[in-house]
C-alpha cells in the first residue's frame, strides 16, 4: 500500500535576524543603500528549523511526534498542512488533510454557537451539506446544546473549547494533524476526546499525526512515535521505546546539575556546587517507580565560620503545581552553626508519595527566622515517576488514568459490623 | 482511499489555482456571510449604513455643486448624476480598503489552517458588493423620484459598468492585500491612495468637462472612470466614449493579472509574515 504521507529530504530554513516578521520599506531602501557601499554582502544568520526529514506514514497509522521545544515539531506539522512552504525537499500527501493546529480557529464571538459551527466547519474544510447532516451529532457531542443559539461571547472558555473540538472531531478528512489540542478542557472532556480520536482512527482507518508535550496522551494514543531533535529525525519506532529514549536522553541532562564556579550567595558565605537525584543505593538515576524512595543530594561549600542556615526543597509537577515544600527543621535545632568546609546533604522523598509524571525540584539554603535566602534554584532538577505494576502501590491493578496530586498508600480497615 | 493527492514542494512555478478556488467555493460564501452578519449584529442601524454613506455624500455634493459652483451635467439632474458615481465609487472604495486589510486581519487563521488565501480578499470584495446592491436599489428609487428615464442599453451597460468596477476592485484589492501583508507601510498608503483616486475619478464631475487635454488623457486611463462612463451612458442617452472604456478595461485587466500574480507569489509566506 502507498504511504498516506511520504516525506523526502524536507527542510525549512528561517532567517534569524528579523526582529519583526514583516518588512518595512525603509529597511529595504536602507539595506540597498548600505549594500552599495559594501563590497561583500553580509552573511545573513540563517538556521534550519527542519533538515533532511524522510518519513513514511502509512494509512491508518497513529503517529506521535515528540521532542523538546524548538525541535521542529510544529514546523513539520505546518508544512504537512500546507500552511508554510518547505525550503527544500518535497512531500506527497494522499488523502484530504484536516489540521487541528488550534481548536476554534475562526470562531467569531458575535455569532451564535450554531453559526460558529458552520463557519468553523467550513474553514476546516467541511462542506455545508456535511455540516447540515452532522449538525445534531456535533451539538450533542459538544454538550452545550442549551446555549447553541447564544452568541459565543457569552460562553466560558471551556464551553468554547468543547464546541470547537466537537466540530473538529467530525471532520471527514482521511488524515488528521493534531497539535496539543487534547491538553485543554477538563479531564472528563479530554477523555471523551481521546476516545473520539481513537474511534476515528481505528474505526474509520484514519491516519493521525499527533504532536504533544504530554507523553501520557502520546503513549495512550499512538502506536508509533517520531523523535525530533534540532530539526532532525533522531528515531522512529514503537511508542514506548521512543518515549523511553527521549525521556532518558532528556532526563539525563536534567537529573544532575553542576555549577562550575558554584551558585554563590550574595555575601559570598556559601557556594552550591552540585546537586543530583539518585536511588536508595546512591546510584545517579532519573526514573523511579511510585513505590521507590527518591534521594536528592546537594554539595556545597561554607566559606565563613559559625554560619547558621537550613535546607529547603520544592517539588512541582508537570502542570507546575507546587506539590509540596519541605524544610530541614532538624538542622536548625540540633546542629545549628556550621564551620568552613565542604558539606553534603541528602534528603529522601518517601516512596508512595508522588504519582506518575515529571517533577521539577527546587533547592534552597536559607534562614527561616528572620527569613534570609542564601541561595535558591527554583528548577534545579527534573526526574520522572512511573508505575511498576509488579510492586504494591495505591494504584493496585487499576490501569486506567488515575488522577491526584499525591499517591499515598493508605491503610484500609475493614470490620464486619453485623 | 480517497483520490486526493497533494504535492508539497518549495515555492516554484506560478499557477492561478482556480481549480482549488472552486473546490473551496463555499468558504467564499461563509466569510462573506460572517462579515455581513457580524456587522448587522454589532450595529443598531445594520444594513442601513450601506445607504447612509452614499446618500449623505450625494446631499453634500448636490448642495455644493448644483447651485453654488456649477457643474454642467446637461439634462441629467445633478443628484442622479452624482449618486450614480458615488455608488460605483463606494463599491470600489470599500472593496479595495477591506481587501487590502484582510490578510492582516485574518493572520490568526492563516497561521493555523490552509485554504486558498485568495478567498480572503475575494470575500471582502463580495461584502462590498452586497452593500452596493443596497446603494443600487436606492439609486433606482431616486431615478423614479426624479422621473429619470434611461435607454434600453441600460440592460447591458449597467451590468457592464458594475462588472468592470468589480474586476478593477478585485485586482487592486488583491494586489494591495499582498503588498500590505509584505510591507506594512501600505496600511497607511491605501487610505491616501483611495482619497487621491476619488478626485481623479469622474464621480462628482464629468470627465468631458476637463479643460486641460493632457490631464484628460491621463485621467482617461482610470478604470473606475470607465465603469462610471458605462453606467452613466444610458442616463445621458449619449454614445459611449469608447476610448475611455477600452483604455479603462485594459488597465483593469492588467491590474487583475498583476494582482493575482503578485498575491500567488507572496501568499506562501503569509503564515511566516503575518
Amino acid at each position: 500500500m502507498q504511504a498516506a504521507i511520504e516525506i523526502r529530504n524536507l527542510g525549512k530554513q528561517y532567517k534569524l535576524a528579523a526582529a519583526e516578521p514583516y518588512i518595512a520599506l525603509r529597511d529595504i531602501i536602507s539595506g540597498t543603500v548600505k549594500n552599495m557601499f559594501r563590497h561583500r554582502q553580509q552573511q545573513d544568520d540563517k538556521f534550519w528549523a527542519l533538515r533532511d526529514i524522510n518519513l513514511d506514514i502509512q494509512p491508518g497509522e497513529r503517529v506521535g511526534i515528540i521532542g523538546r521545544n524548538g525541535a521542529g515539531k510544529s514546523t513539520l506539522l505546518k508544512i504537512i498542512s500546507r500552511i508554510i512552504p518547505p525550503t527544500t525537499g518535497e512531500a506527497t500527501i494522499r488523502g484530504r488533510v484536516g489540521s487541528l493546529l488550534e481548536v476554534g480557529t475562526g470562531f467569531h464571538p458575535e455569532l451564535t454557537g450554531r453559526e460558529n459551527i458552520y463557519l468553523n466547519g467550513s474553514i476546516l474544510g467541511l462542506k455545508k451539506a456535511d455540516i447540515n447532516r452532522q449538525l445534531d451529532a456535533i451539538i450533542d457531542f459538544s454538550g452545550v446544546s442549551k446555549f447553541i443559539d447564544t452568541p459565543l461571547k457569552h460562553y466560558s472558555s471551556g464551553m468554547q473549547m468543547r464546541l470547537a473540538f466537537a466540530v473538529a472531531s467530525h471532520l471527514e478528512s482521511e488524515i488528521l494533524l493534531i497539535d496539543e489540542v487534547l491538553a485543554v478542557g477538563d479531564l472528563e472532556f479530554q477523555k471523551k476526546c481521546v476516545q473520539k480520536m481513537e474511534e476515528l482512527s481505528t474505526g474509520q482507518g484514519r491516519t493521525v499525526v499527533f504532536v504533544s508535550h504530554n507523553l501520557d496522551s502520546i503513549r495512550n494514543f499512538c502506536q508509533h512515535c517520531i523523535l525530533l531533535h534540532e530539526g532532525q529525525v533522531i528515531n522512529k519506532g514503537e511508542t514506548g521505546m521512543i518515549i523511553n529514549q527521549y525521556v532518558s536522553a532528556h532526563l539525563n541532562t536534567l537529573s544532575e546539575k553542576n555549577w562550575e564556579k558554584g551558585l554563590v550567595s550574595e555575601n559570598n558565605e556559601v557556594s552550591l556546587r552540585k546537586i543530583w537525584v539518585h536511588n536508595q543505593l546512591g546510584e545517579s538515576c532519573a526514573r523511579f517507580d511510585t513505590t521507590e524512595k527518591i534521594g536528592i543530594t546537594a554539595e556545597y561549600e561554607v566559606r565563613e565560620d559559625h554560619l547558621k542556615f537550613s535546607h529547603g526543597l520544592n517539588i512541582y509537577n508537570q502542570e507546575q503545581v507546587n506539590v509540596f515544600n519541605a524544610h530541614d527543621t532538624k538542622d536548625i535545632m540540633e546542629q545549628g552553626k556550621k564551620e568552613k568546609g565542604l558539606y553534603r546533604v541528602t534528603v529522601w522523598i518517601p516512596g508512595n508519595l508522588l504519582p506518575e509524571g515529571l517533577f521539577d525540584t527546587g533547592f534552597a539554603l536559607f534562614n527561616p527566622q528572620p527569613l534570609d535566602i542564601l541561595v535558591h534554584d527554583q528548577r534545579a532538577l527534573t526526574f520522572e515517576v512511573y508505575t511498576d505494576f509488579n510492586k504494591p502501590s495505591a494504584r493496585g491493578r487499576y490501569a486506567e488514568h488515575f488522577p491526584g496530586i499525591v499517591r499515598p498508600l493508605l491503610d484500609w480497615e475493614l470490620n464486619k459490623t453485623s | 482511499m480517497s483520490s486526493f493527492i497533494y504535492y508539497i514542494k518549495p515555492p516554484g512555478r506560478f499557477t492561478a489555482g482556480l481549480k482549488e478556488l472552486w473546490q473551496y467555493r463555499e468558504l467564499f460564501y461563509f466569510f462573506t456571510w460572517r462579515d455581513i452578519k457580524v456587522r448587522y449584529k454589532q450595529t443598531s442601524l445594520g444594513i442601513l449604513w450601506a445607504l447612509i454613506q452614499p446618500l449623505a455624500m450625494m446631499a453634500l455634493f448636490t448642495l455644493l455643486f448644483s447651485k453654488g459652483w456649477s457643474i454642467n451635467t446637461g439634462a441629467l439632474p445633478y443628484p442622479i448624476f452624482v449618486l450614480s458615481g458615488l455608488i460605483l465609487w463606494g463599491l470600489f472604495h470599500s472593496a479595495v480598503s477591506h481587501a487590502s486589510e484582510s490578510i492582516i486581519q485574518h493572520s490568526a487563521i492563516i497561521r493555523k489552517i490552509y485554504f486558498p488565501r485568495l478567498i480572503i480578499p475575494g470575500s471582502a470584495v463580495l461584502v462590498a458588493f452586497f452593500d452596493f446592491i443596497m446603494g443600487f436599489l436606492a439609486f433606482l428609487i431616486f431615478c423614479i423620484i426624479y422621473q429619470q428615464s434611461f435607454s434600453w442599453q441600460a440592460m447591458i451597460l449597467f451590468p457592464a459598468g458594475i462588472l468592470l468596477v468589480l474586476i478593477t476592485a478585485t485586482g487592486a484589492g488583491i494586489l494591495l492585500a499582498g503588498l500590505t501583508a509584505k510591507y506594512r507601510d501600505f496600511r497607511y498608503t491605501v487610505p491616501f491612495l483611495l482619497q487621491f483616486l476619488f478626485f481623479a475619478t469622474q464621480v462628482i464631475y464629468p470627465i468631458h468637462q476637463i479643460r486641460q487635454p493632457w490631464l484628460k488623457t491621463i485621467l482617461s486611463f482610470n478604470p473606475v472612470s470607465a465603469s462610471i462612463e458605462l453606467f452613466r451612458a444610458p442616463l445621458f442617452h449619449t454614445a459611449l466614449d469608447w476610448t475611455l472604456v477600452l483604455q479603462g478595461t485594459a488597465v483593469s485587466i492588467v491590474l487583475l493579472f498583476t494582482g493575482i500574480y503578485f498575491f500567488r507569489k507572496t501568499e506562501v509566506y503569509f503564515a511566516d509574515l503575518a
